[in-house]
């Protein structure tokens, strides 16, 4: 099963850090999300991507997690080479993790 | 109870403006806010300012204000925006144009200045956060405008401002603003701060919260985006709100739209830092009422740090691409050997750039390395490089277009360009270095 099954995501930026949302459909979702999305499980999918720390905040009465991802916007977004500066794409790669 | 209205008109520079109009003209608005202002925005502005002393301000403001002012001076709905970006003053006597050309005569309008501080900050050693000093920026710095809150705008509503036309202000301010001069909020009500502060940043960005950015057909269905509506909120005196859009428009209002904006371009939602409070938004709550209305509760807040957020302009180079195109059986093979190519073309002309990015759209240039994907039936070369000069920049296109005749098989639509990048960098200064003041002009 992919994250995308069971919660729905958008990303923002400011500079070089891209905040990126995880939102459970279902609140009874919501203890799983906070048992598999892991700080530790996000940064090993955004391998390649995100270069610095990420942090994970938890809002259990929005079923949300929000993550912040440090170094993951090519250096910031006003001088990033990337075709998606704003790393706009990025919340729908946070929903391709397998929860299997 | 009270309850004051408050709309939405836009969320960015280049927002639609039909949305603006049919809030103005059936909201049954008391406000209507336009937020047009990005990071990078203010540093163009300032750019555009120093071509033309008064321009710099935002270029849909005069179109904007055409469509909704009539609607605005005929229900007494009063406006405020950043569209004044680098140049408030400018921009509040185009808006007074405006205002005459409609024979709207008398009409006050406010400019809040005091957020540019670049002549303050120039040659001081004020630390960057991504590292560096001001000063060592040297003649690369463009521009410094400090994110101010939203007492100047209140003072101005309660002086009488029928539009209120800022340049760098907190997005949220703008919102809260209209709402401590309505329900008389003191300067250190924290948690009716942090309330307002929530209503402004559900509602900054527009159409992200009225169902915009946000639809996934099959997961999360979105009526009608063509004709999006913009989102108001119903605040009353305790600062808690209800966040509804016109009743037939497009788009949807829901707790998932809600909470998708909560959290957009938030770090700590326990601490998100304002230059009027440290608002906390880890306790809220979603309630729906009914269709396309959802109550609102439960934000706080906390002292304000005292120190403003300035954001930074610098000169960052020059920005050069090329792309070409790569189709049907063997696209990617044929797209990879493009790629080697002007990688190796570069190094033979002795191409000098600070930073270079080759890569496949539609393979791998927005989720990362490819491996194990499965192959498209097409992809983009794209070559980019930020260099010191627009010439070295051309260079890149440069290459990529004499792909036509000297690279792979069956490449087509050449596509180049070479641009100026204006960087944006940040850093704090105690709020006291920034001295908002409100300056008149009537119609």
């Amino acid at each position: 099963m992919l994250l995308r099954d069971i919660a729905h995501s958008r990303a923002g930026d400011k500079g070089d850090i891209s905040c990126i949302s995880v939102i459970a459909y279902d609140p009874a979702d919501y203890p799983r999300l906070e048992r598999e999305m892991t700080a530790e499980r996000v940064r090993a999918h955004f391998a390649g991507i995100a270069k610095g720390e990420v942090r994970r905040y938890e809002l259990p009465a929005l079923g949300a997690l929000n993550f912040v991802l440090e170094g993951a916007l090519g250096g910031g977004v006003t001088r990033s080479l990337a075709l998606d500066a704003h790393g706009k794409c990025l919340a729908s790669k946070m929903l391709e993790i397998d929860l299997r | 109870m009270r309850t004051i209205r408050i709309g939405a008109g836009s969320g960015f520079s280049g927002d639609r403006i039909e949305p603006a109009v049919e809030l103005a003209e059936h909201g049954g608005l008391q406000y209507l806010v336009f937020e047009c202002l990005a990071e990078r925005t203010i540093a163009l502005a300032q750019l555009a300012r120093r071509r033309d002393p008064e321009g710099g301000y935002d270029p849909l403001l005069a179109a904007r204000m055409r469509a909704v002012l009539p609607a605005c001076r005929r229900q007494g709905i009063r406006i405020v925006t950043n569209m004044g970006a680098a140049n408030p003053l400018a921009a509040a006597r185009r808006v007074a144009q405006v205002a005459r050309d409609l024979g709207l005569a008398g009409l006050r309008v406010a400019a809040v200045t005091g957020d540019d501080v670049t002549d303050r900050l120039r040659g001081t050693e004020t630390m960057l956060d991504e590292g560096g000093t001001v000063a060592a920026l040297g003649n690369r710095l463009v521009s410094a405008n400090a994110y101010i809150g939203a007492a100047p705008i209140a003072e101005a509503l309660a002086a009488g401002a029928e539009v209120v036309v800022t340049g760098r202000v907190a997005d949220p301010a703008l919102f809260l603003g209209p709402l401590m001069r309505e329900f008389g909020w003191a300067e250190d009500d924290w948690t009716r701060l942090g309330r307002g502060t929530l209503v402004g940043h559900l509602l900054e960005c527009a159409g992200q919260v009225t169902g915009g950015y946000f639809a996934d057909p099959g997961f999360k269905d979105v009526p009608d985006l063509a004709r999006l509506g913009f989102p108001l909120a119903e605040v009353d005196e305790a600062g808690e709100a209800i966040i509804t859009k016109v009743p037939g428009s497009g788009g949807r209002v829901t707790p998932a739209t809600c909470t998708e904006q909560l959290l957009y371009e938030v770090h700590d939602p326990a601490r998100y830092l304002q230059p009027d409070v440290a608002a906390d938004f880890s306790g809220v709550r979603m309630e729906p009422l009914g269709e396309d209305a959802v109550r609102v509760s439960g934000a706080g807040g906390a002292p304000r740090t005292g120190m403003l957020k300035v954001s930074v302009g610098c000169h960052e180079g020059w920005f050069g691409e090329g792309q070409i195109s790569y189709a049907g059986p063997g696209a990617v093979v044929r797209g990879r050997l493009a790629l080697e190519v002007v990688r190796e073309r570069l190094r033979l002309i002795g191409h000098e750039a600070e930073e270079m990015r080759f890569e496949l759209v539609g393979l791998d240039s927005i989720l990362g390395p490819a491996e194990g994907a499965a192959e498209p039936r097409e992809v983009r070369l794209r070559v980019a490089g930020r260099c010191a000069s627009p010439e070295e920049a051309e260079r890149i296109g440069h290459e990529v277009d004499s792909l036509y005749l000297n690279g792979p098989a069956s490449g087509g639509g050449v596509a180049k360009s070479v641009r100026e990048v204006i960087g944006i960098r940040s850093c704090l200064i105690p709020e006291a270095e920034a001295r908002p003041q409100i300056n008149w002009v009537e119609a």
